[in-house]
């Protein structure tokens, strides 16, 4: 066998060093847990909010599998942290929408087979209230806003009492099959405090869904809800939704 | 898998809460209102009801006992149910349920019934050997001090217990009413009517409740019925029930007079989901025909006709009464919050929140209060004074 050039050595040495880091980087992203792990983010320096364009969605599906991937999201049929959801409006007829969301857009929609219908996809997530109901009937408050906008769940603390999934307007909240607790979208708060996107935003294709920090001056959301008209979901709940959508038909419940 | 019609929430398909929370409110309600009746006789001196005093008040404490069981089985962590006592989160409308449960428990029922009794219970004391000797040493807290003066202070008290009683039994089922009445995102249920349309529907349910109790009671001892008695308790029955009506009238009118935005779900929902437990059962044969029957019956000359009459009526007013609740809790589940589609509830029977369990669930108190009978024999001691 002969003697190793010392060229190869240097360069399989420094593949390896560079994979280890990079595999190093990647494990730390994956394994990014606890606000408290991330002693470099300040709660109280962000108050995100989540920006739906409507009119990008295509209604792929991507989020929602993203979605359950990311959180470990039961796969039954009624545990949702996203959903996205497909309306056709007859114009002759627009009390009485045609609203479908099969298994919640995991799989994608299939072709719309009435003609002459207004049709449109509506992503659905928490809209992070800045007045939540289900923050306040929670009996033990398990379930609480971070000083950075995010409601959560304390999984150890919930009773499982079911009166947050009753208080939501929006049907946002389901009990996890696994823990008998109530779950809900995070805002994938573990990525979001490690400076990451969370995963349904990050994987949409179209950019139809965006985080931004309304506490942060530079952030574009503020130029964003500057230029456009944008709406929350049953405002006449006075829940003070963060989660505004562009281009949002009045037929949306 | 459920039965969807229309659009529901992904989210929606399984209801929250089951047969179980469809008892809390109406086991709760037969507390206040047996409670209620009991107190007309301490408070109100309506002396013709005096034979079912003592009676209402161990029906409310055998309830009051198996209140709090169905929503310990209900919950997904039930050994976490005690941090609502260590940690109760200030604005949640159900913190306060177990201080006000214990409040009620503790300080009103325990208390009133030890007062009554305490009398027999030192003389039971006295008469018995061995355990049972313990046992009622024990419940009379070692005194024995039955003189006039102490029998009268123990009146006293027990008046003044009932006369907190009586707005604690309010508070008790209004607040249950509360923690519907006072969820917005459900038009079914948010409403301010809901805690005062609860607690006069819980007064008809205890008042119903003991009188059958009470005619049970006759038929196990062999003794005659004070029709008197009975007489004024189906009055005050009927009366209950008027405002009880008048409130769900309103209730009724409002909703379809202002037709808000849920009014065609609802409307819909109540003439096809709801249609048997809410129309039929609840109200026509849970109010309009027990009030029919109370108002005409209670006229009749012969005293077994009335009784077969008040039997019938008391029977149908808990079948009503407990449809109520039914459509309330399980009604309140059916529709979508995006208004635009139903779903189905399911009623398991072997499961921890089934059928089944519903079924002990309701037997439980009525085994309790057999015990409680026999423990404290709720007619009257002959020669108390």
């Amino acid at each position: 066998m002969p003697p190793p050039d010392r060229r190869a050595f240097l360069l399989q040495t420094g593949k390896l060093l560079v994979l280890t880091a990079s595999a190093a980087a990647a494990w730390d992203y994956v394994m990014a847990g606890e606000p408290e792990k991330t002693p470099d983010y300040d709660a109280a320096a962000h108050w995100w909010a989540m920006v739906i364009d409507v009119e990008r969605c295509i209604g792929c599906g991507l989020c929602v599998r993203a979605c359950k991937t990311e959180n470990h999201v039961s796969l039954e049929p009624d545990c949702f942290r996203t959903w996205v959801e497909r309306y056709e409006i007859d114009p002759d007829d627009p009390d009485h929408p045609h609203v479908t969301s099969p298994n919640g857009g995991y799989d994608g929609f299939p072709p719309v087979t009435n003609e002459g219908v207004k049709t449109f996809f509506v992503p659905k997530l928490c809209n992070q209230c800045a007045d939540s109901p289900c923050v306040q009937v929670c009996p033990v408050g398990a379930t609480f806003q971070t000083p950075d906008g995010v409601v959560l769940v304390d999984k150890d603390y919930c009773l499982g009492c079911r009166y947050c999934v009753q208080a939501c307007p929006y049907g946002c909240r389901y009990i996890d099959p696994e823990t008998h607790t109530a779950d809900k979208c995070t805002l994938c708060y573990h990525r979001i405090t490690r400076g990451l996107k969370p995963a349904c935003v990050e994987i949409c294709p179209t950019g139809a869904r965006s985080l931004g920090d309304l506490k942060d001056p530079n952030d574009p959301i503020h130029e964003f809800l500057r230029t456009h008209k944008v709406h929350v979901l049953k405002p006449q709940m006075a829940t003070h939704p963060k989660t505004f959508y562009n281009g949002l038909d009045g037929a949306v419940r | 898998m459920n039965a969807v019609d229309g659009f529901i929430y992904p989210n929606e398909l399984e209801l929250q809460w089951s047969v179980l929370i469809v008892l809390y409110p109406f086991i709760t309600g037969l507390v206040a209102g047996a409670f209620i009746l009991a107190s007309l006789e301490r408070v109100f001196n309506v002396q013709a009801v005096k034979p079912t005093y003592r009676l209402a008040l161990l029906t409310a404490l055998a309830f009051m006992l198996v209140a709090p069981l169905p929503l310990q089985l209900h919950l997904g962590h039930p050994e976490r149910s005690f941090e609502m006592y260590l940690t109760p989160h200030t604005t949640s409308a159900m913190a306060m349920f177990g201080f006000v449960y214990l409040w009620y428990l503790l300080a009103v029922l325990v208390v009133e019934i030890w007062l009554e009794y305490r009398r027999e219970i030192v003389l039971a004391w006295q008469g018995s050997s061995g355990l049972t000797r313990l046992g009622y040493a024990t419940l009379a807290l070692g005194s024995k001090n039955i003189s006039p003066e102490a029998l009268r202070i123990d009146d006293r008290a027990a008046r003044l217990v009932t006369i907190v009683g009586i707005p604690s039994a309010f508070l008790l089922h209004g607040y249950v009413g509360f923690i519907f009445g006072s969820v917005k995102a459900n038009p079914w249920w948010s409403t301010p009517m809901m805690p005062i349309v609860f607690l006069f529907s819980a007064i008809v349910s205890g008042i119903a409740l003991v009188m059958l109790m009470y005619l049970a009671m006759t038929w196990f001892r062999r003794v005659p019925v004070d029709m008197t008695c009975l007489d004024t308790i189906a009055r005050y029955l009927l009366y209950a029930f008027l405002i009880d009506l008048s409130l769900e009238v309103l209730d009724l009118l409002h909703r379809i007079y202002e037709a808000d935005e849920s009014f065609k779900t609802l409307d819909f929902m109540v003439h096809t989901r709801l249609f048997v437990s809410q129309i039929v059962l609840q109200i026509i044969a849970g109010t309009l025909v027990p009030i029919g029957l109370l108002a005409i019956g209670r006229h009749a000359a012969d005293a077994r006709l009335r009784r077969v009459v008040y039997i019938t009526a008391g029977l149908l007013t808990l079948i009503g009464i407990f449809a109520m609740r039914w459509n309330v809790v399980i009604g309140g589940q059916l529709f979508s919050k995006s208004f635009l589609g139903y779903t189905t509830y399911k009623m398991a029977f072997a499961t921890r929140e089934g059928l089944g369990v519903a079924i002990v669930l309701l037997i439980l108190p009525f085994v309790i209060l057999a015990g409680l009978v026999r423990l404290l024999p709720p007619w009257p001691a002959p020669g108390r004074p």
